[in-house]
């Protein structure tokens, strides 16, 4: 989720938690909800928690979360939950699930698994929004011929200057794999041999002096705004909010972008697992989900939702048609398995 | 002496041993208030500190997670003697506790586990798990082999093997970039998997660069301030504490601003001419030691201060009478008075600068993140507490050793804090 806060910060609100401090919800709550916070949660709570308090009459409490299966764990093996259902990532979702943290979703209540987009269905989850990673530049800065795919990212003398990226192995090995002409499409299958990650480094070798890494989502449209950076990947809901919130003409490009969908899920032993359902349900409607993205830029799932939506609006989506076909969605099962290996690779490679 | 004390009278003996007594009482006493008003923080820093950091210890080389969800597999492999592959028994009880384990779920954790020795024993153990039939068709090894080639292999087992210790040398060996082979012996890793001597290295490199800068800028600053009447150093004291107050990350943020490629440094020395485009002052290790200087600068000056403030002005004055020029009293007299306050400062500045992250996470570069960087990815990415206790624990283990060197060489007497 791309308004996760960088490590320190959530050390401080964990410190918080532990003293105390937290306004945690009340036991007595019908429900709690548990989102990631910020602009985000605000959004959701004018497009579905409000909503369903006054339709149903349930008194949702709401929680908020900085991610991380440890912190699942603890509140489903540790008793005393309080959390009912949680919006978690996909890595998330994934170990989760094998791990057994999770209700197993009733998809004939939902209206089917085909009335969502494929990445939203899950058997333990209900995917909610999608977002992207892509590459976003300053289009006051450059206006001539705007950067397509990755392969211009690299091209460091059509666009001189430092380029920007997430201090990961995720998502950047794609993007060089993609830069150096792997199909969008067979990316993954080349990443899961041992050449192909090779390859993905070659590449990554060429721009090596050029990137100036990030940490925090915060930091992509700052590094652009301060002209620190010619270009950089980000979430692509970071960059509509500064072109909203402080007036920039921020452009993002779609094409070979990567898109990761969120998802609702309801903890095992939830004590309320009914209203849980019921909420889920609620916030998987068409008519609700539509409501999402006029309050934040980010894609929501159901099929029908999309077609609701004002079209300019969704030409800002992740979920737009023509934005998803020129997209991949990010393969968590590759990530799950390989980020330790990579990473420390990823490391290995920085340091020399 | 010719006069010999004068016999004590029977009432006066019994007089001063009941004194005695009471004395003793009354010490007794006290020092069971003594202890009372301490336990609370004796307490305090059982719980909080040194549990803490004897469970960090623990988990270093704890091996739990093949011993519970597998415990007849764990307790059988175990006599196995490494050669070949193991019998039918140990492949049939392994088969039904990974299906009782698929089933519950309780997989993830002990594929996990695996996979930091073998890489893909994760989708090994889930692709059999899904695949695993109710009865063996022959033997269960020849089924299982039958499903992944790889369960025919010994390597496979031996990981298992390993898995079902109680302890395990796999976390700290990897903190120092080694491995255990197939045969056991210790290897180190290759080439670019070998990362994290070199990050210790980094980061004591840093640590020390930070602390010789700070040394560097604090000590004339410390003089100076103690050389001032008390009225106006308390009040430039506020000016080096005022940043100490505020939050360490507007501090590093504050830092960003100011060293970035547009920022008012690059734009003041294209102003004056100095260069001729922007440099890269932040995102390297530059904008790292910078901003750790800064930051640490407080924990320099302080200890500092205090040792120099009780300094009697005398001595300096006492060596110039006697003949010796500015430069040689304070070489001879002033400098060595100064040693247990540089010593404190040092020794707070260099261990707090090693444990830092955000600093190094948001003003460095990828050549540049410390220890505490990959302690922060391990416990909250891929929750790996085995790694990341590990390589607290050699963090740990190396800050001890050179508090003991210190304290050999300059005297733990001789340190002051305060």
């Amino acid at each position: 989720m791309m308004t996760r806060l960088p490590f320190g910060m959530s050390a401080a609100v964990a410190t918080a938690g532990l003293l105390g401090l937290s306004t945690g919800p009340a036991l007595a709550a019908d429900l709690t909800v548990t989102s990631f916070g910020g602009a985000y949660q605000d959004a959701q709570r004018e497009v579905y928690f409000e909503p369903f308090k006054q339709e149903t009459g349930l008194d949702l409490v709401e929680d908020v979360w900085n991610g991380g299966v440890g912190a699942i764990r603890a509140k489903v093996e540790g008793g005393g939950q309080e959390w009912d259902v949680v919006q978690v990532e996909a890595e998330e979702l994934v170990i989760g699930c094998e791990e057994g943290l999770y209700d197993l979703i009733d998809w004939e209540a939902l209206g089917g698994k085909d009335q969502f987009i494929d990445a939203a269905v899950d058997d333990c989850g209900v995917g909610t929004i999608v977002w992207s990673t892509l590459i976003a530049y300053d289009a006051d800065k450059i206006t001539g011929d705007p950067p397509q795919s990755w392969a211009d990212f690299w091209d460091t003398e059509k666009y001189p200057g430092k380029r920007g990226m997430r201090r990961h192995a995720k998502y950047t090995l794609e993007f060089a794999l993609m830069a150096d002409g792997v199909p969008p499409d067979q990316v993954y299958e080349v990443l899961r041999t041992p050449e192909g990650v090779d390859r993905a480094f070659a590449k990554l070798d060429e721009i090596k002096d050029d990137i100036i890494w990030w940490e925090a989502g915060a930091q992509a449209p700052q590094l652009l705004a301060s002209g620190e950076v010619i270009m950089t990947n980000a979430y692509n809901g970071r960059i509509s909010a500064a072109n909203a919130e402080d007036g920039r003409n921020f452009k993002v490009v779609w094409p070979q972008s990567i898109y990761a969908v969120d998802s609702w899920v309801i903890l095992a032993n939830s004590p309320h697992e009914e209203a849980a359902v019921k909420f889920i349900e609620f916030a998987s409607q068409p008519e609700r989900q539509s409501n999402l993205p006029l309050a934040i830029a980010y894609g929501v799932t159901h099929k029908d939702a999309a077609a609701k939506i004002d079209p300019e609006v969704l030409q800002d989506l992740p979920t737009a048609p023509d934005n998803l076909a020129v997209a991949i969605e990010l393969d968590t099962e590759f990530w799950v398995e390989n980020v330790e290996p990579l990473m420390e690779r990823f490391t290995a490679w920085a340091a020399q | 002496m010719a006069v010999a004390r004068a016999p004590l009278t029977v009432d006066a003996a019994r007089e001063r041993a009941a004194q005695r007594r009471r004395l003793r009482r009354s010490e007794r006493l006290r020092r069971w208030q003594a202890a009372l008003l301490v336990a609370p923080l004796l307490l305090f820093l059982l719980v909080s500190f040194l549990l803490p950091i004897a469970g960090m210890l623990w988990r270093s080389v704890d091996n739990p997670e093949l011993r519970t969800a597998m415990p007849a597999t764990a307790a059988l492999i175990r006599d196995w003697n490494g050669e070949g592959l193991p019998d039918e028994q140990v492949f049939a009880t392994f088969a039904a506790e990974l299906r009782e384990a698929y089933e519950a779920r309780t997989l993830a954790s002990v594929a996990k586990r695996l996979a930091y020795e073998l890489p893909g024993f994760r989708s090994l153990l889930m692709t059999t798990g899904r695949g695993l039939p109710q009865q063996p068709a022959g033997s269960w090894r020849e089924t299982l082999i039958g499903l992944e080639p790889q369960w025919g292999e010994p390597a496979t087992w031996v990981v298992i093997q390993r898995a079902a210790a109680p302890l395990t040398p796999l976390y700290l060996l990897a903190a120092l970039d080694r491995h255990q082979d197939a045969t056991g012996a210790i290897v180190r890793a290759p080439p670019d998997e070998a990362i994290y001597v070199n990050i210790f290295v980094r980061t004591f490199w840093i640590g020390f660069v930070v602390t010789f800068w700070c040394l560097l800028l604090g000590y004339p600053l410390a003089y100076k301030l103690a050389s001032l009447p008390l009225r106006i150093s308390n009040l430039l004291l506020i000016l080096v504490l005022l940043p100490f107050w505020t939050s360490l990350l507007v501090r590093t943020a504050a830092w960003v601003v100011l060293l970035q490629r547009e920022g008012p440094i690059n734009g003041l020395l294209q102003g004056l001419a100095i260069t001729d485009q922007p440099l890269q002052l932040v995102y390297n290790r530059f904008g790292i030691y910078v901003a750790m200087t800064h930051i640490l600068l407080p924990f320099m000056v302080l200890p500092l201060y205090s040792v120099m403030r009780g300094i009697p002005p005398q001595y300096m004055r006492a060596a110039a009478s006697l003949g010796a020029r500015p430069l040689r009293a304070f070489v001879r007299v002033y400098l060595p008075q100064t040693v247990p306050g540089v010593g404190a400062g040092c020794l707070l500045v260099f261990i707090l600068a090693i444990g830092y992250y955000i600093t190094p996470a948001l003003v460095g570069g990828a050549n540049d993140q410390m220890v505490s960087y990959f302690v922060a990815f391990f416990t909250q990415q891929t929750i790996n507490w085995g790694m990341a206790a590990a390589l607290s624990a050699v963090l740990l283990a190396a800050t001890l050793i050179l508090f003991a060197v210190y304290a050999r060489l300059v005297g733990l007497d001789r340190l002051k804090l305060s």
